[in-house]
């Protein structure tokens, strides 16, 4: 993990922004794993946490985190504020996650 | 015969998930309460930020099915309309999980306050009728402060 500051504030608390880069964004496509699938349909007799899908979700996250922050560094920024994720499913099977956010420099 | 297994399976999910999220709600407010001494806040635009040393985004994330009692009776709710009450404390359990994953990471970080938190929610599956999943991913997100 990079030195990025990441915040979902309009600043970094204490420091100044000098510079804005405009958006930056990053996003995964994920599908379903067959395996998981199945543990799922009998998770869904009894409910509760899906932990396959969560720890899928995470993983996603982190990958479209460090997407967004690989474009905030090639700007040069040293910080993303106003981050925002959204989520669509693209298809059956297939979601998207979709992280966005503003590269700045602070000092 | 082939009565017999719907049936079943809307008993076993009545009392077992019924089971399991109670025993769910029990940890949620506990650990609620545990973590309730690091206030969660707001901010609007015009408002000055919080003075802070170090600022880091948190995530928290869920994804949460509902038993198939749930699924049965939600369905028989689509014919006539009105309020889902089994989603919605399905809906519940899983913001407030979120939440919570989202607070305790922040506080081993050290965090002092939490703020502009946002929450993402989607469902997943049970887009065709033989897969018949259906479960809702919920992310909680916000930035500590210390």
């Amino acid at each position: 993990m990079s030195n990025l500051t990441l915040t979902t504030l309009e600043g970094v608390p204490g420091r100044e922004i000098v510079e804005h880069y405009g958006l930056v964004q990053g996003s995964t496509i994920r599908a379903k794993h067959v395996g998981k699938d199945i543990l799922a349909g009998f998770k869904n007799i009894v409910g509760g946490e899906l932990k396959g899908y969560t720890e899928l979700l995470q993983e996603s996250r982190k990958e479209s985190i460090e997407r967004m922050v690989m474009q905030a560094e090639q700007l040069g920024a040293n910080a993303v504020v106003n981050i925002r994720f959204a989520t669509s499913s693209i298809a059956p099977g297939a979601a998207e996650l979709f992280a966005y956010g503003t590269a700045v420099r602070v000092k | 015969m082939e009565l017999l297994v719907p049936l079943i399976l809307i008993g076993v999910g009545f009392f077992v998930g019924r089971h399991f999220e109670a025993k769910h709600y029990a940890s949620i407010r506990d650990r609620e309460k545990k973590t309730l001494h690091v206030p969660m806040m707001n901010f609007g635009a015009k408002q000055d930020l919080p003075y802070a040393h170090d600022a880091q985004l948190f995530v928290g994330s869920v994804v949460v099915a509902n038993d198939y009692f749930k699924t049965i009776s939600a369905g028989l709710r689509n014919l006539v309309g009105g309020r889902v009450v089994v989603y919605e404390s399905l809906v519940d359990r899983g913001r407030r999980e979120a939440l919570l994953r989202m607070k305790e990471e922040a506080i081993e970080w050290g965090a002092s306050q939490i703020v502009n938190v946002r929450f993402e929610t989607s469902s997943i599956g049970g887009k065709s009728r033989d897969q018949g999943l259906s479960a809702v991913e919920i992310m909680a997100y916000g930035t500590a402060i210390r």
